[in-house]
């Protein structure tokens, strides 16, 4: 279906979940990078900043067919960064800050599966997202192989290590499902093709997914079935930071090109 | 800095030049990160045309945030405008680069430059001595298209182009 066809009320609800998926793949991909020079090992700095920079492409490019969806006059920059705390429409789990990094690899290890699982009921509804998807579905794979590699490590590293991640696992888990909340406006998307299958199926596929990984490791996480609503109402102290420094550059000089 | 492979006039220049003209001036274009593989070998060029309305070309990142790409693109309205025609060069999703596009010559040049060419890890051989005993260290390199290896056959490490 192209744009021109589309109903008032699905490209609305389009928009809103191009605007999700970039917003989360925005946030999480900037509070990683902030580990970019100090993450525990070399190696794993490399690893971090590589998928944090995955993270900010999918991002650009997400705005980006966001900005010709909506064609309001802003740019793929504009959307990313001249928006109030408020209007931002990153998932719950991703308003937690990074914390230590146990907590960075729970939230990413919950954030990549979930992911994962919202590409795979992307439908070809609207072409340009079904493409760009197809080739973003390329590049999370390495993300899900890392995270699980990092879930084993601490899993079976004992001690204090699996402790801590357990722990970041427990807290993050009322938070995760989020990242797979229905939209109000689903039933739009599913009539149009952008989505092949309800987001609760993606959510359940998530959850036996994540019990693939975690159950042998010895570890059981509870995912509630009903998840709050995707965004908080206010957005938490870690994220009104993390804003302050994303958007830092862009405010120091309003309409300079960098 | 985008490296230039063959710099200087194309063997076209004065004549009205066709496809085969532009590929030929693409082979001159490099990835700055892999100076030694041009992006037609990279498979990166998805769409040569030339029309009337002058030069269009249609280019595929190998990974959607590349920060190379506009380097690339610049690279590439540079090595074209000799030609004397209109230009439009644009990136697109529109087909995904697979690291499957990488052609017979890309791949001999990677491993003559250090990189194992793309295939998944068990498939892996070392660019140095041709040994399958390798490990994956990371699948993260320093750019966002490769994963670190190591030769356990001549304690060498190197990158390998991640299959996508």
């Amino acid at each position: 279906m192209t744009v021109t066809v589309m109903g008032a009320d699905v490209r609305a609800a389009l928009a809103d979940l191009v605007l999700s998926m970039a917003d989360d793949e925005f946030v999480i991909g900037f509070s990683d990078s902030e580990w970019t020079g100090i993450a525990p090992i070399l190696e794993e700095d490399v690893a971090i900043s590589s998928i944090a920079q995955d993270e900010l492409g999918h991002a650009r490019a997400l705005y980006e067919l966001l900005a010709g969806l909506l064609e309001d006059g802003r740019d793929a920059d504009a959307i990313a960064y001249d928006r109030e705390p408020e209007a931002y429409r990153h998932a719950r789990l991703l308003d937690q800050g990074r914390g230590d990094w146990a907590v960075t690899m729970a939230r990413r290890f919950l954030y990549d599966t979930a992911d994962a699982a919202r590409l795979e009921v992307i439908g070809d509804g609207w072409a340009p997202l079904a493409e760009l998807i197809a080739k973003i579905r390329r590049e999370e794979r390495y993300h899900v192989m890392h995270m699980t590699l990092w879930a084993e490590r601490f899993a079976r590293a004992g001690g204090e290590a699996r402790s801590r991640f357990v722990a970041a696992l427990e807290d993050l888990a009322l938070d995760a499902p989020s990242v797979l909340a229905t939209s109000p406006d689903e039933a739009a998307l599913l009539g149009a093709g952008v989505l092949t299958r309800p987001m609760a199926k993606a959510a359940a596929a998530w959850r036996s997914e994540v019990n693939r990984i975690l159950g042998p490791l010895g570890i059981r996480l509870n995912l509630v079935t009903d998840a709050a609503p995707r965004t908080r109402s206010e957005p938490s102290a870690d994220f009104r930071w993390l804003w302050g420094e994303f958007t830092s550059v862009r405010r120091s000089e309003v309409g300079a090109t960098w | 800095m985008v490296t230039s492979l063959r710099p200087g006039t194309p063997a076209h220049a004065g004549t009205a030049p066709d496809e085969a003209a532009v590929r030929a001036v693409l082979r001159t274009v490099a990835d700055p990160e892999i100076p030694s593989v041009s992006i037609v070998d990279l498979g990166m060029v998805e769409r040569v045309d030339v029309g009337p309305g002058g030069i269009e070309v249609e280019l595929l990142p190998t990974f959607i945030g590349c920060p190379a790409q506009e380097l690339i693109r610049d690279a590439v309205m540079d090595a074209l405008r000799p030609l004397g025609l209109p230009l439009t060069v644009a990136l697109t999703f529109r087909v995904p680069w697979t690291s499957e596009r990488i052609t017979e010559t890309g791949r001999k040049q990677l491993a003559g430059a250090g990189f194992a060419p793309p295939a998944e890890p068990g498939e892996v051989r070392c660019p140095y001595c041709g040994s399958a005993k390798v490990a994956m260290d990371s699948a993260f390199g320093p750019t966002q298209c490769r994963s670190l290896f190591y030769c356990r056959a001549c304690r060498q490490p190197f990158e390998a182009f991640k299959p996508v």
